[in-house]
């Protein structure tokens, strides 16, 4: 079976995001195998050859997030995955790719941690994504589906967001958006010839002068330039890129905060807390950063709590808070270890706030 | 009195690779030696128009400003992943590394093992010069044993600190390289040599024979506390008798 000939299809999320990416354009993937993201590197083993892109199984997620470093800056677009271990092996290499200004996709399957942790759906890895999690100052989109189709969506999403503002952008997925199967409209695929052209790759310095990729600036005053360059494109990004969806929120007197597979979980919660009489509504964060803080500000100003529901210690809560500024209240309700919550779990906590 | 150049053949000049920047290498070092015979390879084969350099963490590290060819700049020891990134989506390019010790040999070890493992069509030039220049001399993975350097400061004990790492016999162990070679610079004869050896290397890539490994041995009179004819005394005299010259693997002949 050819996922490349069918347009709706039932897909593991790993499955889905990797045949994304190549109908995005994307021709180079780099990887290491680490679960719960193999299927997506398997996935790619057998269909980027087919698509006449390259792919290599790397010695490591350092060499694999450097040959996406080489691939994008010969003007290709270039996708890796990992999990959380692996993740962190390739936040030097984000670090050298966003100093370098490129283009690249990084999709982390999160899981439990830190250490080696387990291999569960969890979101510990919030603060790594949206705060930098490699060194220097920069800035990285990080885009968090909810749902297959909507992972699928923002593969395609991510590519056209990294070559835009030529940086790295990350798809925060989890255990559970990873590994479940769900029925996925794929989308049309995208000719990598008739994407725009990329005059500051390197592909030769025939008939106009070199060029060059690279993070490196000795003279400080010349740094300072780059950066504040990038800077300008960061406050761009955080005008024009942020991303949420609210659900019930217009007359609501508590809202859960939650991204990912957790707000999922969260609009079964809206039902059953509805259906109790409680007015419960859903703002949930697609773009992590640049995060929704002026929504949530909005919302703050009319209801009495903001309950911040995460798989974590509670990370995403802090810009909550941010944006909320204490005009409401802001619990948090976490579950760690790989563990999932439950709808009832949620709804006990939202009663504690409601009313 | 002024010298009227009217009459003068010229005979020498600087390669048509390089721009006319100042390379920032350190007075007598031999790296200025072996990154214009990369020039010149490049200006014979013809190839700058599709050459892309990776530069390393190292002495070399804006090396790309010399050059007027497409360059990039790699994480500390990670340039045979990038070069293995660039060649792989456009094999049309020329893609060569030019590598420090520590940077290839150490922080580096896994990418330029498995690049040669999987034998990229790519040129790795490797400039072993036993210890760390551009952070003021500190032990190497080549460094000698004995040798001092500012984090051996009683000179290299093997049992403490390991034993000087043989790379190019190493690489040499593998199927895929088509071409692994120990060269120097401290003399004519052994310029002439790593000028074939690089040509070689650089030829073998463009026919689509595969990776090459040139390991040149040089001298750091800086770190090394030495004048350079003294510097270059201690490469013929001592640094070769760890570090044996000559090609190891050349599958590259036929075909």
């Amino acid at each position: 079976m050819g996922a490349d000939t069918i347009d709706k299809v039932l897909m593991t999320g790993n499955e889905a995001m990797a045949e994304a990416g190549i109908r995005a354009g994307c021709r180079a993937y780099f990887g290491y195998p680490i679960t719960p993201q193999n299927e997506l590197l398997e996935y790619m083993s057998a269909h980027m050859p087919q698509a006449g892109g390259a792919f290599i199984q790397a010695e490591s997620e350092i060499a694999a997030i450097n040959m996406c470093y080489g691939a994008s800056a010969a003007g290709v677009r270039t996708m890796t995955s990992s999990s959380s271990p692996g993740i962190s092996l390739k936040m030097e290499g984000i670090s050298y790719i966003a100093g370098a200004d490129l283009p690249c996709v990084i999709v982390n399957v999160v899981r439990g941690g830190p250490g080696l942790g387990n291999i569960a759906p969890a979101q510990g890895d919030y603060f790594q994504a949206t705060k930098g999690g490699g060194h220097g100052d920069y800035r990285m989109i990080v885009l968090g589906p909810s749902t297959i189709p909507e992972a699928t969506e923002h593969v395609m999403l991510a590519f056209e967001l990294a070559d835009k503002y030529r940086g790295p952008v990350m798809i925060l997925a989890d255990g559970m958006l990873g590994q479940m199967m769900e029925p996925v409209v794929l989308p049309k695929p995208v000719d990598p010839a008739t994407l725009p052209a990329k005059p500051w790759a390197l592909t030769g310095a025939k008939g106009r002068e070199p060029n060059i990729v690279t993070s490196f600036y000795l003279d400080p005053e010349e740094l300072n330039m780059m950066d504040v360059k990038r800077e300008s494109r960061y406050r761009q990004i955080e005008e024009q890129e942020v991303r949420y969806e609210e659900h019930e929120t217009a007359d609501a007197t508590v809202v859960i905060a939650a991204y990912g597979s957790v707000a999922r979980i969260a609009r079964t919660v809206v039902k059953m807390a509805r259906g109790e009489g409680i007015k419960l509504g859903l703002l949930r964060p697609i773009s992590l950063w640049p995060f929704p803080y002026a929504p949530l500000r909005a919302i703050a100003d009319r209801v009495d709590a903001i309950l911040t529901v995460e798989m974590n210690a509670g990370q995403m809560v802090e810009d909550v808070r941010l944006a909320v500024a204490e005009r409401a209240q802001t619990p948090f309700y976490g579950v760690l270890g790989g563990l999932v919550p439950t709808p009832k779990d949620i709804l006990r906590e939202v009663k504690r706030y409601a009313g | 009195m002024p010298v009227s150049t009217e009459n003068m053949v010229k005979v020498f000049e600087r390669p048509n690779s390089l721009n006319e920047s100042q390379f920032s290498y350190c007075p007598g070092c031999h790296h200025g030696v072996v990154t214009r015979i990369v020039a010149q390879t490049i200006d014979e084969l013809e190839i700058r128009e599709r050459t892309v350099l990776v530069a390393p963490v190292g002495c070399s590290v804006s090396m790309y400003q010399w050059f007027r060819c497409d360059g990039t700049q790699a994480s500390h020891g990670r340039a045979c992943a990038v070069a293995t990134g660039l060649k792989r989506v456009n094999p049309n390019l020329i893609v060569f590394t030019y590598q420090g010790d520590g940077d290839l040999a150490a922080i580096g070890t896994a990418e330029s093992i498995h690049a040669a493992n999987r034998g990229e069509n790519i040129t790795v030039i490797f400039i072993n010069n036993q210890i760390y220049g551009m952070t003021g001399g500190q032990m190497a993975p080549t460094t000698l044993l004995g040798q001092w350097a500012t984090s051996c400061p009683d000179g290299r004990e093997g049992s403490l600190a390991g034993y000087p790492l043989r790379f190019a016999e190493m690489v040499a162990q593998l199927e895929a390289p088509v071409y692994v070679t120990r060269q120097s610079v401290y003399d004519q004869k052994r310029i002439m040599a790593t000028t074939r050896a690089i040509m070689k290397a650089f030829r073998y890539q463009v026919e689509g024979k595969g990776y090459a490994l040139v390991e040149v041995l040089t001298n750091c009179p800086t770190n090394w506390k030495m004048g350079p004819v003294e510097a270059n005394r201690r490469l013929a005299d001592e640094v070769v008798k760890t570090f044996p010259l000559g090609d190891l693997v050349d599958r590259g002949q036929s075909g």
